[in-house]
C-alpha cells in the first residue's frame, strides 16, 4: 500500500523525535561546570566533592550492622557527624546531582536502562569490571583524599600542588592501562 | 564579603538546601557534557574524543579566573578558601589507583551518579563497588588516614610555592588551554578511526 507524503513525513518526524539529542559543546559545558564550582567556592568556601557521600553511607551502614562501631573506627568517625551521617553536605550535593542529571537526560531523551560497554564484552563482564573499578577507584580516592571532583576540579582551580599531582597520576595510570582495557570499550 | 559561609552562619537545613541546589547544577552540567556515559568518558584514553579533558580543563580555568577576578576586586577573601594539605606520596599513589579504577570501571564517583540518573546499570555497579571500597578502607586499612595526615607536606599551592601570584597562573592556564584545544582537535582527527559507529 502506498504511503502518502504526509504519512512519510510523520514517520520521519517520529523517528527523529526518538533519537537522543546531541551533547553540549564540551567547552560550553566546561565553562558552566566551572561556574557551578565557582559558585560553590563563593558560597561555601570549599569546592565540590563526591567521595565523601560514599563515606557517609558506609558509616551509616556500619552503625546499622554494629551499633557504636562507626563512632569508634577512625575512618568511619570522620563521617559519623554526631550520629547523623546521612545529613552530609556531599551526600545532599549528590542527591541534587542525581536530580540535575536526570532532568538533563530526560530533556535530551538520553534516559534509557542500559549497560554501557564495547561490542567485545558481555553485560556480565562489564558489570563485574564496573564493580571492581569502583572498588579500586574508591581506594585510590581515599588514599589521595579526593577524587576527580574534590581533588582534580576543586583543588586544581586553586592550584593546589597535591591536586595537580593527583590529576597527572590519574591520567598517567589510565593511559598506561588503556591498551589492556581496550576490549572493554572499543 | 565572600565566601558567604565565612561571614554568615547557615542553619543545617539551609546548608543542605544549598548542597542540593549546587548539586543540581553539577549533575546537569555533567550529563549535558556526556559524562553519564562510560564510553564517552573512556574515549579520552583512546584519543578519538577528548571531551573529558576539554570539559575538565575549561571548568578548572573558569573557576580559577573567577576566583582571581573576584579576589582582585576585593569581593572574595582567598585565604578563607579551604585547601586540602598536600601529601605527594598519597596523591601520587592514590591517583595511580584511581586512574586504574577509572579506565576499567568507566566512571569516577561524580559521573557514576549522572550514569545512574540516566539508567546505566553499570553506573550502579560502579557505585556499589565504590561503597564496598570505602567500607573496606575503613574496616581493613583505617591506619592509612593517620599516615596521610602525619606524613603530609602541608598546604602547598603553586602561588605559595613559586611566589608567582594566582592571577598570572590563571592567565598562563588560559593560554595553555587555547594551545591544548588546538592540539586536541588534531588528536581527535588522527584517531577518528577508533570512534564507534553507532551511538
Amino acid at each position: 500500500m502506498a504511503h502518502t507524503l504526509a504519512e512519510d513525513r510523520l514517520q520521519a518526524f517520529a523517528t527523529e523525535r526518538a533519537q537522543p539529542r546531541a551533547y553540549w559543546n564540551p567547552y560550553v559545558a566546561g565553562v558552566l561546570l566551572g561556574l557551578v564550582l565557582l559558585a560553590t567556592y563563593v558560597i561555601t568556601g570549599r569546592g565540590l566533592g563526591a567521595t565523601g557521600a560514599f563515606g557517609s553511607i558506609a558509616a551509616w551502614l556500619a552503625d546499622l550492622v554494629a551499633p557504636g562501631h562507626a563512632a569508634e573506627n577512625v575512618a568511619h568517625a570522620r563521617y559519623w557527624n554526631d550520629g547523623a551521617p546521612l545529613l552530609s553536605w556531599t551526600l545532599f550535593l549528590l542527591i541534587g546531582a542525581f536530580a540535575g542529571a536526570f532532568f538533563s537526560g530526560k530533556a535530551g531523551r538520553r534516559v534509557r536502562v542500559s549497560v554501557e560497554r564495547g561490542p567485545r564484552v558481555t553485560d556480565g563482564q562489564r558489570l563485574a569490571l564496573a564493580f571492581a573499578g569502583g572498588f579500586v577507584a574508591a581506594y585510590g580516592a581515599k588514599i589521595a583524599k579526593g577524587c576527580t571532583s574534590g581533588q582534580a576540579l576543586t583543588g586544581g582551580s586553586i592550584l593546589n600542588v597535591g591536586s595537580l599531582v593527583f590529576m597527572l597520576a590519574v591520567f598517567a595510570s589510565a593511559y598506561a592501562l588503556a591498551y589492556v582495557a581496550r576490549k572493554e570499550w572499543l | 564579603m565572600f565566601p558567604l559561609a565565612s561571614f554568615h552562619e547557615f542553619s543545617t537545613t539551609a546548608n543542605l538546601a544549598i548542597a542540593v541546589a549546587l548539586g543540581f547544577g553539577f549533575g546537569f552540567c555533567l550529563e549535558r557534557a556526556g559524562f553519564g556515559s562510560a564510553r564517552k568518558l573512556t574515549a579520552v584514553f583512546y584519543l578519538y574524543d577528548m571531551a573529558v579533558v576539554k570539559v575538565m580543563f575549561s571548568a578548572i580555568v573558569t573557576a580559577m579566573v573567577g576566583i582571581a577576578v573576584l579576589s582582585a576586586a576585593g569581593l572574595l577573601d582567598m585565604s578563607e578558601l579551604y585547601v586540602e594539605p598536600t601529601n605527594l606520596a598519597a596523591q601520587g599513589l592514590g591517583g595511580l589507583l584511581f586512574g586504574a579504577g577509572f579506565i576499567f570501571g568507566g566512571y569516577c564517583p561524580g559521573t557514576s551518579v549522572a550514569a545512574m540518573a540516566t539508567g546505566k546499570i553499570d553506573g550502579y555497579a560502579f557505585a556499589l563497588g565504590m561503597l564496598a571500597g570505602v567500607f573496606g578502607y575503613a574496616e581493613f586499612t583505617p591506619g592509612i588516614d593517620t599516615w596521610i595526615k602525619d606524613a603530609a607536606q602541608g598546604v602547598m599551592t603553586l602561588p605559595t610555592l613559586t611566589g608567582i601570584a594566582a592571577g598570572w597562573w590563571a592567565a598562563a592556564f588560559v593560554a595553555f588551554l587555547v594551545f591544548a584545544a588546538w592540539g586536541m582537535g588534531k588528536l581527535e582527527s588522527a584517531f577518528a578511526g577508533l570512534r564507534p559507529r553507532a551511538g
